[in-house]
């Protein structure tokens, strides 16, 4: 890999990094690397500065706090596959990170980076959507929180400003819920094609409350709200959910490219959303 | 003589399953692949490619570049002309063949994107690529020809001096050349009661994308002008270079050291190489160039990539009787090394097992505006089998037969062998039918059948499919009267010498250059056996032409059948040429002397004497008859009387998901006959890698371009290799019909699993459906190309010439 030029700031706390990107104009975070190195490799881009947060140790791990989990955001997608608190709280998170890529980039690559990159296509962007996730910034004027609604603005566009950190993303408990992240790919290590994140309250065969949000179906991760609000009170069986997830591709705007059209892609939406309902469901 | 011991009577090496001895170094990176090489004050080059796929250059600004920090020259196409010499294709498969001339560095006009333009030498790489950005390159865009259907009707011409897209236009005719009767004839029988298949189909282009990507290093410094590239074929390299840049072969070696994989991308002459010659040359110093993976997508030779038609006729019982071949073959935009040639391979491959009275092949390679196109693993013919074995199905399901019964009574029967066929080649020998059976016993075809017919009954969401591909290939490329026949432009032998040094260990030096074959192993197996010696005695050298100075390289599963033969002749010679010594120093008369297990006896006594003592005899020299050299070295060129016809039956079964499109193989199985086998372990790698390869074409990979030519799949990220994760675990077994043309009765493997597992993939899907009305997808068979041919939207769409974004700075296609 031979990248252009660029200077270098292995950060030793939040401060650091901050006043470290407020150096500079054209400054790039870097944690795992999995988003940014390709972009430096490829030279798409050419920051001047890079600043590792890599070493703030604060960033990393998953602590409870409430009604919610606070996971740094440097915890990889191998530590959130795997974490207790995760699984019995937030599973869907869970189930997301397990499908991230391939063994190695979930090794290297961060919650909150992946977050950070907004890559539409990204498994963990409609995971925290779905979840209703608060994505904590840390800036000069002290820290801010984002509900992920309005953390995902556009294509590769957050609402983390230039001299911004993630620091935290705060997860309410949805402790019991079922969880199921449904990703359509071609080969095993594809960005998905289109997936869903449905994490489900059920009871006695009925859907009581049920999350849903699409990864890849536009410009940011989408929730299907006419999905979620037509599942609430459904009978998790195939008939039972197929009306609601049939909804599920209603105001997407999904690319076309190489892996599908824009149509069969919205087709996709509905029989995956009705299989992740399902699955979370336990049905 | 006592210091050297006798070797052991060595259990027979041949069909044991040695590991490979070469992996501990491949594996572990121990070994220097061509960019793990550094010399004494090598420079790096970095090169500047074109943007367009077909451009006038108006004015390349070399100045900025040439100002940067540690740069030591900067070349464009007009300064190098002179030295730089040109690529050639060395199989003009006619006399009247049009092809562009092909100068490494574009000189005044562009013909793809990727095409190299300008270079920029530096003390580092980094600093050259810096360096290479600030190259400005003015272009003056031209039309491009990049549909190969149009650019065969020349609207758009490649390249304008031509004055046309089609290189040349290539027939075999069973009536004309007395092997079979007249195709139109018998089509027209058929159209009269009996039964004509015709279709379309396509081969997309593919890249065969190898692990390690090309390196060249060239060094000005020595009395030979040394270049190290990762390469197949050093010595064709070696001869080429002596031919275009008028350095005499005499002054030029090359080395192709560890080469980590080929699939036919690394049989070429490439322009990077030439350029890094002609560089460090104008230089005089060791100059590297390693490309990225994004240029090597793009600009190192791709595969495939036809448009095929076919008319098949037979009798309304479903007995074949013509088949009529018409194809397009998209070159890219240059004629490369073997060009036009793996196309023609078809021609005998077409026919493949079956038995016809009439059979005519038409080619017409086209060029166009987009990345070359050459040899990619199976080279013609898988392309050749993937169409006869989607026809066998379609005829099956006109006549309302099992696909199995109608190859089976369509196929030369194992007591027919020798047999020659309707495209003239002799097949020396084979048995379908017991391949066949094994298969079917080890796929339990009649149980899978059963759920077939229980889950379409049902309506499942998921259906079942079986495709079937009963391939033959010809291999050991190849005869040289044949080659001369055909107007290649060298022959087909192979080289091999053995050297029997002093402490009775064995060199042996192999024209065939292996790029991760584990030829090492095998060829070390042959020699053993032959010579009597250990195993661990013996060491394989190759790719260096200073060490082999005679070879043909590696290519079209031609190695072990061909350069096998030669390891074999001239251990022979080895064991002829020690004699007269082993009998001069037993006191015993030479025509008393037997050899067997590494030794010398004396017939009806005990008195004998190991090769090895001969081989420390010799080197002595104290003692030997007159009139006999001290020398039992020996070497041999092995030229093929006929190419080999390995086969074998592949077994696919296949679940669609009829509401997504999507595809899980859920069997595969083979029974393959390659003959004799050296190293079944070796032949296991060979065949699980080739089907994955196969596979690979049928269900994920495809070059695509936009319709300004740009390579849209041009990188791993929208050029979808498989992985392990993708694929099931193959059964995999082998009947044996001895190759009679060669004394080892070997066939070849190099490329069976490629060649047959495509239409065993394709044919699976299109059954696992057609009962919903499908009898074609294109490939690659994307799911949403399944879900749209099921949707009753024909047999694909066209892809979406875009990718999607996946890093800021990426182009988005929304």
């Amino acid at each position: 890999m031979i990248p252009a030029r660029f200077d270098y700031v292995a950060a030793a706390s939040v401060e650091e990094a901050l006043q470290a990107l407020s150096q500079s104009d054209d400054a790039k975070i870097i944690a795992g690397g999995q988003s940014l190195l390709p972009v430096l490799r490829l030279r798409l881009n050419a920051p001047e500065l890079l600043v590792d947060i890599g070493r703030i140790d604060s960033l990393r791990g998953v602590r409870e706090d409430g009604d919610a989990l606070v996971i740094g955001a440097l915890t990889t997608h191998s530590d959130i596959v795997t974490d207790d608190l995760v699984r019995r709280h937030a599973l869907l998170l869970s189930k997301a990170a397990a499908e991230v890529a391939d063994n190695q980039i979930r090794h290297r690559g961060t919650f909150g980076g992946s977050c950070a990159h907004a890559d539409p296509a990204g498994d963990m962007g409609s995971a925290a959507l779905a979840m209703d996730a608060e994505f904590v910034i840390a800036g000069a004027g002290g820290t801010r929180t984002v509900p992920a609604a309005d953390f995902f603005v556009d294509l590769f566009e957050t609402a983390l400003g230039e001299d911004e950190i993630l620091t935290e993303i705060r997860v309410p408990k949805k402790t019991g819920w079922g969880a199921h992240y449904e990703k359509f790919v071609r080969v095993a290590h594809q960005w998905p094609i289109v997936a869903v994140a449905a994490t489900v309250n059920a009871s006695g065969g009925t859907i009581n409350e049920a999350k849903v949000a699409l990864t890849n179906m536009g410009s940011t991760p989408l929730r299907a709200s006419a999905t979620e609000a037509a599942l609430s009170g459904a009978t998790a069986t195939e008939d039972g959910v197929r009306a609601a997830a049939d909804q599920a591709g209603e105001g997407t705007n999904p690319p076309s490219d190489l892996n599908g059209a824009a149509d069969y892609r919205r087709h996709l939406a509905t029989v995956l959303t009705r299989r992740a309902v399902l699955a979370a469901a336990g049905a | 003589m006592t210091a050297v011991q006798d070797a052991p009577a060595a259990s027979p090496e041949i069909g044991r399953d040695r590991r490979r001895k070469e992996d501990q170094r491949l594996i572990t990176g121990r070994t220097r692949w061509t960019d793990n090489i550094s010399l004494p004050g090598m420079l790096h080059m970095a090169i500047v490619r074109s943007p367009h796929a077909h451009a006038r250059i108006t004015g390349i600004d070399l100045d900025a570049a040439d100002k940067a920090i540690n740069i030591y020259d900067v070349f464009d196409g007009k300064k190098l002309q002179d030295t730089m010499g040109v690529l050639v294709n060395a199989w003009p498969i006619t006399p009247e063949q049009q092809a562009p001339t092909h100068y490494p560095l574009a000189v005044d006009r562009v013909a793809f994107a990727g095409q190299p333009v300008a270079v920029v030498v530096a003390r580092s790489a980094a600093e050259a690529r810096d360096a290479a950005e600030l190259v400005d390159i003015e272009y003056d865009v031209l039309p491009a020809a990049l549909d190969l259907k149009e650019a065969a009707e020349d609207k758009v011409l490649a390249h304008p001096d031509l004055g046309t897209n089609k290189v040349a236009f290539w027939q075999l005719d069973s009536a004309g050349q007395g092997s079979g009767r007249a195709i139109d004839e018998v089509i027209a029988e058929a159209r009269d009661g009996g039964i004509v298949i015709e279709r379309e189909y396509r081969q997309q282009r593919l890249i065969p994308a190898f692990m390690e990507p090309r390196s060249v290093i060239v060094d000005p410094t020595g009395e030979q002008i040394t270049m190290w590239s990762a390469t197949q074929i050093p010595h064709i390299t070696r001869f080429l270079l002596a031919a275009t840049t008028g350095v005499p072969e005499s002054k030029i070696r090359v080395i192709a050291p560890d080469v980590g994989g080929g699939f036919g991308g690394k049989l070429q002459t490439t322009p990077e190489e030439w350029i890094t010659w002609a560089v460090a040359r104008w230089i005089g110093k060791p100059v590297k160039y390693t490309e990225t993976r994004s240029e090597s997508l793009v600009s190192a030779h791709h595969g495939r990539d036809q448009w095929q038609r076919l008319t098949l006729a037979a009798t309304k019982e479903g007995r074949v009787t013509g088949l009529k071949v018409d194809l397009l073959a998209d070159m890219g935009a240059y004629v490369g090394v073997v060009g036009g040639g793996v196309p023609v391979l078809g021609a005998w491959m077409f026919n493949a097992i079956y038995k016809w009275e009439a059979y005519q092949f038409n080619c017409t390679p086209v060029l166009t505006n987009k990345t070359w196109v050459d040899a990619y693993r199976g080279a013609g013919r898988p392309e050749a089998t993937y169409a006869v074995e989607r026809l066998m199905d379609e005829l099956a399901v006109e006549v309302g037969m099992d696909p199995l019964e109608i190859r089976e009574m369509n196929w030369i029967k194992h007591e027919e062998f020798p047999f020659t066929t309707v495209a003239g080649m002799t097949y020396d020998s084979g048995n379908y039918e017991a391949a066949t059976a094994k298969a079917k016993e080890m796929f339990g075809y009649d149980a899978l059948r059963a759920e077939q017919k229980e889950r379409r009954d049902r309506g499942d969401r998921v259906q079942l499919g079986i495709g079937i591909s009963t391939f033959t290939e010809m291999c050991g490329l190849a005869p040289s009267r044949v080659l001369g026949q055909l107007n290649y432009g060298a022959g087909g032998w192979e080289h091999a010498t053995v050297r029997m040094l002093p402490t009775g260990k064995v060199e042996v030096i192999t024209g065939a250059s292996a790029h991760g074959q584990g030829h090492e192993t095998a060829f070390s197996q042959i020699v053993a056996d032959r010579l009597g010696v250990p195993f661990e005695d013996v060491e394989i050298l190759h790719g260096d032409t200073q060490v082999s100075h005679k070879g043909l390289d590696t290519y079209g599963s031609r190695s072990l059948v061909v350069g096998g033969e030669a390891l074999v002749l001239a251990a022979d010679k080895v064991i002829e040429k020690a004699k007269p010594l082993a009998a001069h120093l037993l006191e015993a008369n030479v025509e008393d002397l037997e050899f067997g297990n590494g030794r010398y006896s004396v017939r009806g006594t005990d008195q004998g004497m190991g090769i090895a003592e001969v081989a420390l005899a010799t080197f002595a020299a104290h003692n030997y008859p007159e009139g006999m050299e001290p020398g039992i070295d020996a070497e041999s060129t092995y030229d093929p009387i006929n190419f080999s016809f390995p086969h074998g039956t592949h077994l696919c079964a296949a679940e669609v998901d009829t509401e997504t499109g999507q595809i899980t193989l859920r069997k595969y199985v083979c029974c393959d006959d390659i003959g004799n086998i050296i190293n079944p372990l070796i032949v296991s790698g060979q065949v699980h890698g080739g089907i994955v390869q196969g596979i690979a074409q049928a269900l994920w990979e495809e070059a695509v371009y936009d319709d300004s030519g740009t390579l849209v799949s041009g990188s791993f990220v929208d050029y979808l290799l498989p992985t392990a994760a993708d694929t099931i675990s193959f059964e995999i077994d082998h009947t044996t019909s001895p190759s009679t043309t060669n004394t080892l009765g070997t066939k070849g493997v190099g490329e069976a699993g490629t060649i047959a597992a495509t239409p065993a993939v394709v044919n699976a899907v299109v059954d696992a459906i057609r009962h919903l009305g499908v009898n074609d997808i294109v490939m690659p068979m994307t799911p949403e190309r399944v879900w749209t041919a099921l949707q009753g939207g024909g047999r694909g769409t066209a892809t979406v010439e875009a990718a999607e974004p996946h890093f800021e700075g990426q182009e988005d296609s929304r």
